[in-house]
């Protein structure tokens, strides 16, 4: 029988015992709707902890920091290596040169320092990041009480709420009052003949100038107070509880404790940076960044790793959400079943007759797997839609949870096209699985006394 | 010894049935010849074995043991897709409880042998209509089975055995659910298609009368043997 003609009669059938038929698939749909909700409640979750994770900067990011760096992370170097023998310094041209590398975005260096702060008569000290603009979409700073810095080069501050908490009892009322940062400025020793013949006679005829330190005060404005830490760790923001545009923080030229090394190094014109952050375009580019980089002799650090770990254990809570999720589909696998073993008894005659007609075993069969898979096909699309409706419902639930809690909304189930792609066909499938046994014992069904029956 | 006008030719047929210890012999031993045209009755009382006989002609169940060849064909030794085939092609049947399926219009089960035979769409319409022309059904060809009287369904019933257009009709009662009226106009219709068509018919009662009046030969069958085989006309 033609493919045309099959899928009218199952039609047909299924339209006949219309309350059976639809009962059974709507088992069927309840099951892949059970099986799409757990599933898209486990997407959902990766894709929302994937987001967190990327926006935080930290497993699109790879921290770089010199050979003769010992205060940064270290990782061992092979004996031998080029980096190992040259040692280079990070300075404003590596900086260059990775920007320069393919597939990084952007790379900035580490502006870390101590500082005092005074507001009102109070003074406290405490340390000072700078962060680059890039740092506006990272999720640290949503829901913050005022704004992100108007400009990369504006003389604005964003202060962590347990400082804020130390100038004034009411953190927020400080949102667009000024500060002051007293710093230690890194600047040139000027061209004085005594200090020349001091330099040389403590570090030897020939080498270039030093430098000198000089304290310094700045003004700033404050334009948030940001609750959360955004000290992610690792070369992040961590530890800091004043935040200043990178570039502002760079431009306020602050000593940094390379800058001593420099000066031993006999470099001093020519400052170096503590560690640089490269952030690559995405997670999967860091292999090759990070590689290129150990290329040029640096050391180089990733969250990969505990990204990859991240992705295992989503991976394995996604099998166990659908394992659960299958149970249910398993359940209404069973009613197909019944519901086919039951037309067979029912439409004994009928079978009878299509063979007295001509239909060949494979016909009857072909229409019995015909009507299951119909049944898989109905209850699929329409499972599919109800469990994204009971994604959309949890997903609801939660905002209305977490706006009361005063915490923005997250989209916690999603259902993407090759879910429900995939949930329909695993009902098609699970439902001709069904119909094989119903379909095979229609199909053997003796004609002669398949039309005796009554 | 077959002829070049024998269409089907039954050699020393038997089939058995097992009830748990006990074989029942529907059929014993029956050889039968019958030819290309002929309307052959097979006569014999309930349980005499006539309607097996039947089935195993019409390729709907298979001898234990003998031989039934159609245009020297051996039923016994076609497999089930080839008898599935033997059925569509050259057989059409008819039943005593005229076994329309209720579910359909009395054309859509007319056109039930042409889906199963891959016939194209186009000429299905014009086959059906053909066929419920020939049995005088064609105005009532929307209805559904439970819509028509017993002698309307068997007549679309006739036009589903003939949609085909088969070498042999094989009817199993054909007048047994009918009254006298509708049963003599089946037996009619029957008679003219033969005439009309050349088709053979064989056709299973236990009325007598009505074989005497329409067949040209009746083969009479008791406890599933056959007692006599004679020309009527």
């Amino acid at each position: 029988m033609k493919t045309r003609d099959l899928s009218e009669l199952a039609v047909r059938n299924l339209r006949e015992a219309v309350l059976r038929n639809s009962l059974t698939t709507l088992g069927v749909a309840v099951g892949v709707a059970s099986l799409v909700a757990m599933l898209s409640l486990g997407v959902g979750l990766q894709t929302l902890a994937s987001q967190r994770l990327t926006r935080s900067g930290l497993f699109d990011a790879v921290f770089v920091t010199s050979q003769r760096n010992f205060r940064g992370p270290r990782q061992p170097t092979p004996a031998g290596s080029t980096a190992k023998r040259e040692a280079r310094a990070l300075d404003e041209d590596v900086r260059q040169q990775l920007s320069k590398l393919s597939n990084v975005t952007e790379v900035y260096p580490q502006i870390r320092f101590i500082t005092d702060v005074r507001y009102a008569g109070k003074s406290e000290a405490t340390s000072v990041l700078g962060l680059p603009d890039s740092s506006r979409s990272s999720g640290a700073f949503e829901g913050m009480t005022g704004a992100y810095f108007s400009s990369p080069t504006a003389d604005e501050a964003i202060l962590q709420i347990e400082f804020a908490k130390l100038l004034t009892d009411q953190p927020p009322s400080l949102v667009g009052r000024d500060l002051t940062l007293r710093y230690a400025e890194r600047g040139a020793l000027s061209k004085d003949a005594d200090d020349e013949a001091l330099l040389d006679s403590m570090m030897g005829t020939g080498k270039p100038g030093g430098i000198s330190i000089v304290p310094r005060e700045t003004t700033l404005r404050i334009v948030g107070i940001t609750e959360s830490d955004p000290s992610a760790g690792i070369g992040g923001f961590g530890g800091a509880r004043v935040y200043l545009p990178l570039k502002t923080a760079e431009q306020l030229h602050v000593a940094q404790p390379d800058d001593v090394q420099a000066f031993l190094s006999g470099n001093p014109a020519k400052p170096s940076y503590m560690a640089l952050t490269v952030r690559v375009r995405s997670p999967k580019d860091v292999p090759q960044v990070e590689a290129a980089i150990k290329q040029l002799g640096f050391v180089t650090f990733s969250l990969l790793d505990a990204a990859k770990s991240l992705r295992l254990v989503f991976t394995v809570f996604d099998l166990f959400l659908g394992l659960f999720g299958s149970l249910a589909l398993t359940v209404a696998s069973l009613g197909i079943i019944n519901t086919l073993v039951m037309a067979i008894l029912e439409r004994r005659r009928e079978i009878g007759i299509l063979k007295a007609l001509g239909a060949t075993d494979r016909d009857v069969r072909s229409l019995f797997f015909a009507e299951a898979g119909a049944m898989g096909l109905f209850g699929g699309v329409f499972g599919v839609a109800l469990g994204w409706l009971i994604g959309s419902a949890l997903t609801w639930g939660t905002t209305i949870y977490l706006h009361r809690q005063n915490l923005p909304g997250v989209k916690i189930s999603y259902v993407p096209w090759w879910l429900a792609l995939c949930a329909i066909g695993f009902a098609i499938i699970v439902s001709l699985i069904a119909g094989l046994y119903p379909a095979s014992r229609a199909a053997r069904l003796n004609p002669v006394e398949a039309l005796r029956y009554d | 010894m077959p002829t070049a006008s024998m269409l089907i030719q039954a050699e020393s047929v038997s089939r058995e049935y097992r009830l748990g210890e006990t074989v029942i012999r529907a059929i014993d031993a029956v050889s039968l010849a019958v030819e290309q045209g002929e309307f052959l009755a097979l006569l014999g009382s309930s349980g005499s074995g006539k309607s097996t006989l039947l089935s195993m002609m019409a390729g709907l169940d298979r001898p234990t043991s003998g031989a039934i060849r159609v245009r020297a064909r051996n039923l016994a030794e076609l497999t089930a897709d080839e008898l599935a085939r033997y059925r569509r092609e050259t057989v059409g049947m008819v039943f005593q409880s005229f076994n329309l399926l209720p579910r359909m219009t009395l054309e859509e089960n007319v056109e039930l042998p042409l889906r199963l035979a891959e016939v194209d769409r186009n000429d299905r319409q014009s086959r059906v209509g053909e066929a419920l022309e020939r049995v005088g059904l064609a105005a009532r060809r929307r209805h559904r089975p439970s819509e028509l009287s017993g002698g309307e369904q068997q007549r679309g019933a006739l036009a589903r055995a003939l949609v085909n257009r088969p070498a042999i009709l094989f009817a199993d009662e054909p007048t047994g659910n009918l009254d006298s009226v509708n049963g003599e106009q089946i037996l009619l219709l029957l008679r003219e298609i033969q005439d009309s068509l050349g088709m053979t018919i064989i056709m299973v009662t236990h009325e007598r009368p009505l074989a005497e009046r329409f067949a040209n030969r009746i083969a009479q069958l008791s406890d599933g043997r056959l007692v006599s085989d004679g020309a009527q006309r």
